[in-house]
């Protein structure tokens, strides 16, 4: 579904991401783990189109996307939540949600949204709120379900668990495996590896702007190597 | 009584005048982060415009009507020649190229017009009504009436349409905005098309009262600047509550105390607002918690 080779891009004359290649095949969770700094927002940000790219290729369902701006790439099917809860926060959660679904013009976006409440209940019960008002775990639901109001065939998700309570990790973690069963293809960045490998099916490491180690969730997971520098366990 | 009365209803009259510019400096500061300084330069080509096509035989509306496409079209060139080749240029580098912007509007203008003070006719005749002894020009309420209009249409755009939602989503997390599918490129046009009309009618509306030539717009672009400040930059209540208060401060001012002295009220409050309150009256709306 997703393929990238050779991928480059730089904040001016930092390259961040040094030919990085992966591919994420249809129905598929993949995780893209690694350090702080490794790229990895970088990359999400650059298959979304709001990150220059200074080389390689980006193709989508076999077409060549890379040219395209964020906004085509969006009505493609790829869809991104960001790194940091980046809500609309002087709007309520339900604008938050319609904005979602910008670029549609089909008639089911209420029954989507309703989706989303389904699966986040607290939006559902917070939906004349602004959004800046919410806690930051509210916010985090509320930018993935803003992101799965464009429709995606692809998601991005950056740093879904980022600085949350446990008990909120695994309801966010809970919801990306019921995504997959809806025939979401993800794409999943997080610090935490450990986690982040556990739900995928296959995973990347990413090592300051290169593709480390690759392999599945599992065989990642029991990787000695993989092990010691990203999850912390001998 | 009515004396204060006539100031205040001359007051509110510019203040509704401000009031319009700030909250084309508002708009376009919202959807790009850009304090647009040629603002000023779209008021004054409401005016003229209006004036010239009058003056060659066009009926007033139409003439208006002109000056307003004639206002949008700079004002997307603007965005488009100027502002969207120097994306990604920091804050003060866009402001600087507004400034220019600005200078060589005024200077077109000196050539293609004149450099003569010009005025319109008031819109409904010129004959000051009575109100409670105060002496009001049947423009006044063109002026006010016709800026509440303004206020009420951006309001119920920003707020009850898809397009206006998307205008404030980009104001408040440009990112995002981009990322949910919205091009931000068509949003700060729209932006500049919006304030550069807003601009345009406040000239007209404003011309029968102030008369018009091709340099008002730099005066106004400073007060409007200052009440945009006032009432909290990027803030649309606030530059309309901004605009409404130095204009009765400016009447009241030049009344009570010294004509003379009118112009300065506005660089005054600019003053004491930087230095007593930077965020304005109303401050940001975005209530964010990190």
């Amino acid at each position: 579904m997703l393929e990238v080779e050779n991928l480059r891009s730089a904040y001016g004359r930092i390259e961040v991401l040094k030919g990085v290649s992966l591919e994420v095949h249809a129905g598929e969770v993949v995780a893209l783990v690694g350090a702080n700094g490794a790229g990895k927002t970088t990359l999400l940000r650059a298959l979304s189109g709001v990150q220059p790219m200074t080389g390689g290729e980006i193709r989508f369902k076999g077409q060549r996307i890379d040219r395209l701006a964020p906004h085509q790439r969006v009505e493609l099917g790829i869809t991104q939540s960001p790194e940091g809860r980046q809500v609309f926060g002087p709007l309520t959660v339900e604008d938050n949600l319609r904005l979602g679904a910008y670029r549609r013009r089909d008639k089911e976006i209420e029954q989507d949204r309703d989706r989303v409440f389904a699966m986040f209940p607290i939006l559902a019960e917070k939906r004349h709120l602004l959004a800046g008002g919410l806690s930051g775990g509210q916010q985090q639901m509320l930018a993935i379900g803003r992101a799965l109001m464009g429709r995606p065939k692809l998601l991005l998700l950056d740093e879904p668990s980022l600085g949350l309570s446990p008990l909120l990790v695994d309801q966010i973690l809970d919801a990306i495996v019921s995504l997959r069963k809806d025939g979401i293809t993800v794409l999943l960045v997080e610090q935490n590896a450990s986690a982040a490998l556990a739900i995928a099916d296959r995973g990347y490491v990413l090592e300051t702007g290169k593709v480390a180690y690759s392999g599945t969730g599992s065989s990642l997971l029991a990787d000695p190597q993989v092990k010691a520098a990203y999850l912390g366990i001998e | 009584m009515a004396e204060f009365l006539q100031f205040l209803i001359s007051g509110l009259t510019v203040g509704a005048v401000y009031a319009l510019v700030a909250l084309g400096f508002t708009l376009i500061y919202n959807a790009s982060g850009v304090v647009n300084f040629a603002q000023g330069e779209f008021v004054m080509l409401g005016g003229m415009v209006t004036v010239f096509a009058s003056a060659a035989g066009v009926p007033l509306v139409l003439a208006a009507f002109i000056a307003v496409v004639v206002a949008v079209v700079i004002g997307l060139l603007l965005h488009r020649l100027a502002i969207e080749p120097a994306r990604g240029a920091s804050a003060v580098t866009l402001i600087i190229i507004t400034i220019g912007a600005s200078i060589l509007f005024r200077g077109i203008a000196a050539i293609i017009f004149d450099k003569q003070f010009h005025k319109l006719p008031g819109f409904t005749g010129e004959t000051p009504i009575d109100i409670l002894g105060a002496a009001v020009q049947p423009q006044s309420f063109w002026v006010l009436g016709g800026a509440a209009v303004v206020v009420v249409a951006l309001y119920v755009f920003l707020e009850h349409t898809l397009l206006g939602k998307a205008v404030l989503a980009t104001a408040a997390n440009r990112l995002a905005a981009r990322l949910v599918g919205i091009n931000t490129t068509t949003i700060m046009a729209l932006a500049f098309g919006g304030s550069a009309a807003i601009g345009a009618i406040a000239g007209i509306l404003v011309t029968p009262i102030t008369l018009t030539s091709y340099d008002v717009g730099t005066l106004l672009a400073l007060k409007g600047f200052a009440a945009a400040m006032l009432g909290g930059m990027g803030n649309p209540v606030g530059a309309v509550v901004g605009g409404l208060l130095l204009g009765l401060l400016e009447a009241f001012g030049a009344g009570y105390l010294s004509s003379t002295y009118k112009d300065a009220f506005a660089f005054l409050v600019i003053l004491i607002v930087l230095f007593v309150a930077p965020q304005g009256l109303f401050g940001r709306r975005v209530v964010e918690r990190v």
